[in-house]
C-alpha cells in the first residue's frame, strides 16, 4: 500500500500545485494562508521553479498574469481581502484568456474582518470579485486529498478552457491536518497548446498577443459572446458535486467546502435517529450543479442550505430548485467563537424536518 | 477503536504538539484522523486549544461540541471545557495546575495525574504534554504508545530530535500512571 501522510490543508494546495507542474508562484502574506507561501519559498527552488513574496497583491496578481501569458503554470493565493486587491487583474486575465490558478483560503469579513473560519467570499468567488461580467472556475474542495486533487484539477481546468480557475478554500480546511495520499499527476492527452502564448515571434509569421482592451466595431462584443460561450461549455461539461442519502430523504442537507464536513457529520447523527436526511455538496460553485438541485426538490422539495457566512450559496440553491421548493438557510458568519457544531447542525435539522 | 478527543491548555504547554502526535499515530496504524488547532495570535502563556478525532469511518466534522475525552492541562481549562465532556466520557486533567474540579460528574471517568510533579521527576518540566498524552492512549488505547513513538520522528523539527528518548520514557510514565490510577 502506498504512504498516507498526515499533511496541513494548506500545505497539500502547494504540493498539489508542484505536483501539476506549476513552476510559477508570486503571492503576498496573509494569514490564514501563509502555510501555502512558506511551502513554495522552501520547494520551488528545489525542482527549478519560482517563487516571488511580491510588494503588493496588485504585483503578485500582474507577475501571474505575465507568467500565465507567457503559458507557464503558475499560481497565486490568498485570503479575502488580499483576493480584493488582485480583482483586478483577475478580471484582466479572464478578458484576456489567460489560464493561471487563485487559492483563497477564506477568512470572515468584510473588511479586515478576523482570522477565523469563514466562507464568506461565496460571491466574490462565483460572482465576479472584478468588474465586466466574467466567471471563473470555482472549485470548493471539503479535505485536504480535495485540496491536493482540486488543485491539480484547477491546473488542467483553467488551461483547457484558457481561463483562470480559483480554489475555495477556508481556514478550517486550510489549518487541518489529516491524511493524503499524494499520487502522480497526470496531464490529460487532449490539453490543447498553448500556441497563442507571448513566447516570442520566433518561427511564426505573426506575434502573439494577449489582451483585454478591444475597441474596434463590434469587437468586444464578440469577444464577451466568445467568453460567455465558453462558460456554457463549462455548465455543460464540468459541475461536478457529492450526492448522497437523496433516494429516501425527507430533507436535503447542502453545503460547501468546510461547511460540508460539519454537515456530515450532523447528517449521520440525524441518520441514527432515523431522521431522512440527504446530501447535495457542491464541488464545483462554478458551474454550479444546478440540475442536481432541480430533480432532488422535485422529489424532496424542503431543503437546509448550511454555510459559514449570512446566506450567499442558497441564492444559487433557490434559482436552481425546482419551482416550489421550500429553500431553508442556516448559517453563521464567522469570528472567534463563531464556528458551529455538528450539534448545532443537528438540532436544525431536528427542527427543520419536523415543520 | 474511535474517538474525538480535546485537548485545552496554556500556550507553550506543548498542547498543539500532542494533538499533532496523536492524529499522526492514527494514521500510522492506517486509521482516519483529523487534528484542528485553534489558532490566532497566540503566544506562550495565553490558551491553546485543538480537537482530534480518530475513526476507522470517514470523518465529518474535525470540530466536535461534546467530545467524548477532554485533556486539561490547567484550572482556566478545566472550568471552561469541563461541561462540555460528552456524558459517559473521559476526562484527563493535570492535579498539579488543577485545585477544584468543577463539580462531580458521576458520568464522566475522571483520570487525575499530577503531570508536572511526574514530568519534574522524570528530569525534563517541558514533559507534562506527553505524561498527558500517555496517560490517555495507556487508558483508552485509541493508538498504541508505539504508534505515538513513532510518530514522534515525523512530528518533531530536526532540532528537536535530541529529546525523543526523554519523550518516549514520558510516554510510558503517563501511561503506567493511568493503567494504575
Amino acid at each position: 500500500m502506498k504512504k498516507r501522510l498526515f499533511v496541513k490543508g494548506n500545505e497539500a494546495v502547494a504540493m498539489g500545485a508542484i505536483e501539476a507542474g506549476c513552476r510559477y508562484y508570486f503571492g503576498y502574506p496573509i494569514t490564514p494562508q501563509n502555510d501555502i507561501p512558506e511551502y513554495m519559498s522552501r520547494e520551488m527552488p528545489r525542482v527549478g521553479g519560482c517563487f516571488i513574496q511580491a510588494e503588493s497583491e496588485v504585483a503578485a496578481i500582474n507577475m501571474v498574469l505575465g507568467a500565465g501569458a507567457a503559458g507557464g503554470r503558475v499560481m497565486t493565493s490568498s485570503s479575502g481581502p488580499g483576493i480584493s486587491l488582485k480583482a483586478e487583474g483577475i478580471s484582466f486575465m479572464a478578458g484576456s484568456e489567460v489560464p493561471a490558478v487563485i487559492v483563497n483560503i477564506q477568512r470572515p469579513g468584510p473588511g479586515l474582518g478576523g482570522i477565523d473560519v469563514s466562507q464568506a467570499d461565496y460571491f466574490q468567488a462565483v460572482k465576479g470579485a472584478g468588474h465586466g461580467g466574467y466567471h471563473l472556475v470555482v472549485l470548493a474542495p471539503h479535505s485536504v486529498q480535495e485540496l491536493y486533487d482540486l488543485t491539480m484539477l484547477a491546473f488542467d481546468l483553467a488551461d483547457r478552457y484558457r481561463m483562470p480557475a480559483l480554489v475555495l478554500g477556508d481556514a478550517m480546511l486550510g489549518q487541518m491536518k489529516e491524511a493524503l495520499m499524494p499520487h502522480p499527476y497526470q496531464a490529460p492527452e487532449d490539453l490543447p497548446r498553448k500556441d497563442w502564448a507571448v513566447t516570442g515571434k520566433h518561427g511564426r509569421a505573426k506575434g502573439n498577443a494577449v489582451k483585454s482592451l478591444y475597441l474596434g466595431d463590434g469587437e468586444l462584443e464578440a469577444h464577451n459572446w466568445h467568453l460567455h460561450a465558453k462558460y456554457a461549455r463549462l455548465r455543460e461539461n464540468e459541475v461536478r458535486y457529492e450526492a448522497t442519502g437523496l433516494d429516501d430523504a425527507e430533507l436535503i442537507l447542502t453545503a460547501f467546502g468546510g461547511g460540508a464536513r460539519i454537515v456530515k457529520t450532523a447528517i449521520a447523527m440525524a441518520r441514527r435517529e432515523g431522521l431522512k436526511v440527504g446530501l447535495i455538496r457542491p464541488v464545483t460553485v462554478y458551474p454550479f450543479p444546478a440540475e442536481i438541485y432541480r430533480k432532488a426538490t422535485e422529489r424532496t422539495p424542503k431543503v437546509l442550505c448550511v454555510e459559514l457566512n449570512n446566506g450567499q450559496m442558497v441564492e444559487d440553491v433557490r434559482l436552481s430548485s425546482a419551482p416550489g421548493a421550500d429553500v431553508r438557510f442556516y448559517g453563521r458568519p464567522g469570528g472567534t467563537g463563531s464556528l458551529p457544531n455538528p450539534e448545532e447542525i443537528f438540532e436544525q435539522i431536528c427542527k427543520h424536518y419536523k415543520d | 477503536m474511535s474517538d474525538n478527543v480535546f485537548m485545552a491548555g496554556y500556550g507553550g504547554q506543548g498542547i498543539l504538539l500532542i494533538g499533532n502526535l496523536l492524529a499522526c499515530a492514527a494514521i500510522l496504524e492506517n486509521k482516519n484522523a483529523t487534528y484542528f488547532p485553534a489558532y490566532g495570535p497566540e503566544k506562550r502563556g495565553g490558551a491553546a486549544t485543538c480537537t482530534v478525532i480518530v475513526s476507522e469511518e470517514e470523518i465529518g466534522s474535525p470540530v466536535i461540541g461534546r467530545p467524548a475525552s477532554a485533556l486539561l492541562f490547567n484550572q482556566l481549562a478545566i472550568d471552561k471545557y469541563f461541561e462540555r465532556i460528552a456524558k459517559g466520557g473521559l476526562c484527563v486533567y493535570n492535579s498539579s495546575l488543577v485545585d477544584q474540579v468543577p463539580r462531580d460528574r458521576s458520568d464522566v471517568e475522571m483520570i487525575r495525574i499530577p503531570a508536572n510533579d511526574l514530568a519534574a521527576e522524570a528530569g525534563n518540566a517541558r514533559l507534562v504534554n506527553m505524561i498527558m498524552l500517555g496517560a490517555y492512549a495507556g487508558r483508552t488505547g485509541v493508538v498504541s504508545l508505539e504508534s505515538l513513538k513513532s510518530g514522534l520522528d515525523s512530528i518533531l523539527p530536526e532540532r528537536n530530535k535530541r529529546f525523543i528518548p526523554a519523550n518516549m520514557q514520558a510516554l510510558d510514565r503517563g501511561a503506567a500512571f493511568a493503567v494504575n490510577a
